[in-house]
């Protein structure tokens, strides 16, 4: 197989065993970029010196003959919110065209120590508002294994750069969907963490309550080896879970014998296509064989999800997203007449439509005389899915259930329509609500298309979800399909 | 128609913690313009606050030192408005659960003590701060230092039990006073670490109803306080008197005309959208920790007040003047444990001392007289060596270069002259030089002695003992 479709831990065998150097992995990977690039648009930026600079370091720090950490010399892709210092960090949107952060994300200051090479920052939905990257502020991103298709969303630039062999992972952030629901459409895993595993700080925020960052990987070892790097409490994120981290490659065991899997029967219903509930059929028949017990079990309140999360992560993101006001970085709109004018032009033009159209849910559901009706009532909702998933963790170590409704779909196909936009993320959200850990692993194929299964876990339980991805990816073959670009 | 006022004040306190509420940056006052900032108080996207547990310690100390309950569970929550001082278009606050209330102090009007109730204290960060060329509306730019934003700051907001502007200004003193006490903040008004704002109404007295009421903002200073809740209500008066309704408004005080003027109405504004702060987790508040900060409180000044009139015997002026600042207390004591007789002690305090500190504009802490300097200097009255009158000179002479009281009375010669002999060569001198002035002291005039005495004294550049000028006076003559 090509250098650039091996995985993270295949690569680092090669230069703990001197079969490559980490110069020559950097360049042998913006090859890939520079020959698929034009066609898929996974990054808004690509930081090629910067990172020959650093794989040269690491080439000496090798030669000098220190221990090669899992992640050394590994050429990542970050999502473009997450800030990296001195580059530029724009949430896809014209209203931070400019802005170059002064401070790194605790993720990406931890990544620079594990020795990852920074290949560029990738795609977005604007601000992580979207499901198909169709709503970054510069371009849509293509998706590998149909450029007529989207990637999925907000993370489709990481997606997509590890999926077409442009990245060998990369980090995402995940709010409602957006790690797993990309992972999915372009068959590679996706980790959305238990919300305080992994520091927000220097993501720039979504939803607060909500946003997790996460990785995106060609199989579930990479995914444990990044999180063995990014995950564990910082002082700078107050919501950071202290404690000690576990060793995540130590779950990647196989064998799920008498493992108990729910499958929610809201998840596998109406919405949902027939090519994807065969898939997850077959997958569910392949874990029954690897000795699971799989029952049906229920999430009663999971209607109420999508207008539950559709009121808080949008009020939240009206007042995060305050801050982008033209006064102290980012884009100032020309010719106001006075401040509340510059204000009101700098976000009229530096915000795109979906971004408002958050905004203004949000601020409506905040107000007075609304609180109660909505903000408050969505909480109270919330608070109902996340007991709906405690009862579940009682009978079950883990649930199942697709990803998304259906594999892929156009670009184009849902833009005019919000709702149809949201319901791609209709499997994903209550996850978000409820704070739990969930990863999409890739699960088969829809006519060509990649099609992924979420297994959802109990608080920080990450480990039970890699132990049954690893199993079910040991037993099948469908992590190893490569688009054909 | 008698009317009564009733106010209440919100009154804001910045801490005087080392470092912000939710980062790192010092919250020194003054440096130059964006200096004291990081990316966290300049609101960069993608930072997150970090509460400092100092501010928390503080603010619970100032509350306990306000006689408040301290919540078990407290939260902080986002107030959202756009102002170009503010870096993020909302300041962390606290809504409905606020870390203390149901507190009060008691204020002294007229001798009668009057207890003020205090209905809840919170925490919040400061905003930062607009520079205008000209006015607000004739600008043509505005400039914006965010040195203050995200210094700590605690909100008191009293019960609308104030009947009156004095009493108004009287509850600030003693607020003042009390948390200077604590030690959390140096409760500046000029330096802005202190600031209030007044909701003000009329009343018929005796109405158990409250009127409508306005807000006041932009008082600068407790004398812009009192004057400016005067006028306030006076003008409603005049208002319901003329057969008119309050407006319900937010008014500023115009300190050079010395008038309140309408800044915006009810329905102008803000809408807060107010929502519980997902960057912090909410506060569970450890009660032996508070316990530990209420054994650390300092004796607060209603006690010292008390104990100044039983341990010292000091009149009630006295103990209330000493006792208003820690440290006008503290060196009062220290001066008391070299100089046990407490009432001299206050009045120099009190007298020179005060004096002094008010001409040169300087604090208790700035003055270069050590307690026990001014002790000994006490000491030098009470043997004699320098009179009453030159121990002020002595005195000026300490303040100005924290000399010791010996050296100066040593270096300048200010010696009492006690020589008997030499005193009365002098008043012989002065009884053959003035023989008009001794005929008319003879006649029975008795003011012609003070004269007499007056030229000794001046003969010796004051250092004769006076009253050894005298008896010689008397016994010559």
């Amino acid at each position: 197989m090509e250098l650039y479709y091996l995985t993270a831990h295949e690569l680092h065998d090669l230069l703990v065993d001197r079969q490559i150097t980490a110069e020559e992995l950097c360049r042998a990977f913006f090859e890939r970029i520079d020959a698929v690039e034009d066609k898929l648009k996974a990054f808004v930026t690509i930081t090629r010196e910067n990172a020959l600079a650093r794989a040269k370091e690491i080439d000496r720090q090798i030669a000098a003959g220190g221990q090669i950490a899992p992640l050394a010399g590994i050429p990542v892709a970050v999502k473009d919110n997450l800030c990296t210092e001195g580059v530029r960090t724009t949430c896809s949107s014209k209203i931070l065209y400019n802005f170059i952060p002064p401070y790194s994300a605790t993720v990406i200051t931890r990544l620079n120590q594990a020795g990852a090479v920074i290949l560029g920052k990738t795609n977005l939905d604007e601000f992580a508002m979207g499901s198909s990257t169709e709503n970054s502020g510069f371009f849509p991103t293509h998706n590998p294994w149909d450029l007529e298709r989207v990637p999925g969303g907000s993370s489709g630039g990481s997606a997509v750069a590890v999926a077409a062999g442009e990245a060998a992972v990369a980090l995402g952030s995940d709010t409602g969907g957006s790690i797993r629901q990309p992972a999915a459409f372009c068959g590679i895993v996706g980790l959305k963490p238990t919300y305080g595993a992994v520091s927000r700080f220097g993501l720039m925020a979504f939803a607060s309550s909500l946003d997790q960052i996460g990785p995106l990987t060609r199989d579930v070892t990479d995914a444990a080896l990044v999180m063995n790097v990014i995950a564990g409490h910082d002082p700078l994120d107050s919501t950071s879970a202290p404690g000690p981290v576990p060793d995540y490659t130590a779950y990647l065991q196989n064998g799920i014998k008498g493992l108990k899997i729910g499958v929610p029967k809201e998840y596998m219903g109406e919405g949902i296509s027939p090519a994807v509930k065969q898939v997850v059929a077959e997958a569910l028949a392949a874990l029954a064989d690897l000795g699971a017990q799989i029952e049906e079990t229920s999430l009663p309140h999971s209607e109420y999800a999508l207008p539950a999360y559709y009121l808080i992560a949008p009020a939240e993101a009206s007042s995060n997203l305050a801050r982008y006001d033209g006064v102290r970085y980012g884009y100032r709109a020309e010719g106001g007449t006075d401040v509340v004018d510059m204000f009101m032009k700098t976000r009229s033009l530096g915000f795109g439509p979906e971004v408002k159209r958050r905004i203004m849910l949000g601020t409506y559901a905040l107000s007075a005389g609304y609180y109660d009706a909505y903000y408050l009532k969505a909480l109270k909702v919330r608070t109902l899915i996340k007991q709906d998933f405690d009862r579940a963790f009682a009978s079950y170590d883990v649930l199942l259930s697709p990803t998304t409704p259906s594999p892929a779909f156009r670009q184009g196909e849902k833009v005019a329509d919000p709702l149809q936009m949201y319901m791609s993320d209709i499997c994903t959200l209550a996850i978000n609500l409820a704070g739990l850990p969930g990863i999409s692993i890739p699960a088969g194929f829809a006519d060509g298309l990649p099609v992924g299964m979420q297994l959802i876990g109990k608080p920080f339980d990450e480990g039970t979800l890699l132990r049954v991805a690893y199993t079910f990816e040991q037993n099948t073959e469908h992590h190893k399909a490569r688009p054909k670009i | 128609m008698d009317y009564e006022a009733v106010i209440g004040l919100e009154v804001h306190v910045e801490l005087k913690t080392k470092t912000k509420i939710f980062c790192p940056s010092t919250t020194e006052f003054g440096g130059a313009p964006n200096t004291h900032t990081c990316p966290v108080c300049l609101g960069l996207p993608g930072v997150l606050p970090v509460l400092n547990k100092k501010v928390l310690e503080y603010a619970i100390r100032a509350a306990l030192a306000l006689n408040c309950e301290i919540a078990e569970f407290s939260k902080f929550d986002r107030k959202n408005y756009y102002y170009p001082d503010m870096p993020k278009n909302y300041q962390i606050s606290q809504y409905d659960l606020p870390l203390a209330k149901n507190g009060y102090l008691d204020i002294e009007v007229d001798g009668r003590t009057r207890r003020i109730g205090i209905t809840r204290l919170h925490m919040e960060e400061d905003t930062g701060k607009l520079v205008h060329q000209g006015t607000i509306t004739t600008t043509p730019y505005s400039l914006v230092d965010y040195n203050r934003a995200g210094v700590p700051l605690i909100e008191i907001v009293s019960e609308p039990d104030l009947r009156s502007p004095e009493e108004a200004r009287i509850y600030m003193e003693k607020l003042r006073s009390i948390i200077q006490y604590t030690g959390v903040s140096d409760c500046k008004m000029e330096e802005g670490s202190l600031r209030c704002d007044a909701n003000v109404s009329v009343r018929p007295k005796g109405s158990p109803e409250f009127g409508t009421k306005t807000e006041i903002k932009n008082m600068n200073s407790f004398k812009a306080l009192q004057r400016a809740l005067s006028y306030e209500v006076q003008r409603q008066i005049d208002v319901l008197e003329e057969g008119g309704r309050i407006i319900q408004e937010t008014r500023t005080w115009d300190e050079g005309k010395g008038v309140t003027l309408p800044m915006r109405s009810k329905e102008e504004a803000h809408d807060y959208r107010y929502f519980p702060e997902p960057d912090l987790v909410p506060l569970v508040i450890d009660r032996r920790w508070v316990e530990e900060i209420r054994a650390s409180l300092p004796e607060l000044p209603d006690r010292r007040r008390q104990r100044y009139l039983e341990q010292f015997g000091l009149p009630a002026y006295d103990a209330s003047v000493l006792t208003s600042t820690i440290e006008l207390a503290e060196y009062f004591e220290a001066c008391t444990a070299h100089y046990p007789d407490a009432k001299t002690v206050s009045n120099w305090i009190m007298g020179d001392l005060s004096r002094l500190l008010n001409v040169h504009n300087l604090e208790i802490t700035q003055c270069r007289i050590r307690p026990e300097q001014l002790a000994r200097m006490l000491r030098l009255i009470d043997q004699g060596t320098i009179s009453g009158k030159i121990a002020k000179t002595v005195f000026e002479e300490m303040f100005a270069t924290g000399s010791d009281p010996e050296k100066i009375v040593k270096e300048k010669g200010l010696v009492q002259i006690t020589d008997e002999g030499a005193i009365a060569a002098i008043v012989e001198e002065v009884i053959a030089n003035h023989p008009k002035v001794v005929e008319d002291y003879r006649a029975g005039k008795e003011k012609a002695l003070g004269f007499l005495v007056g030229q000794v004294m001046k003969a010796t550049r004051g250092k004769a003992n006076p009253e050894l000028v005298n008896r010689l006076f008397k016994a010559r003559l």
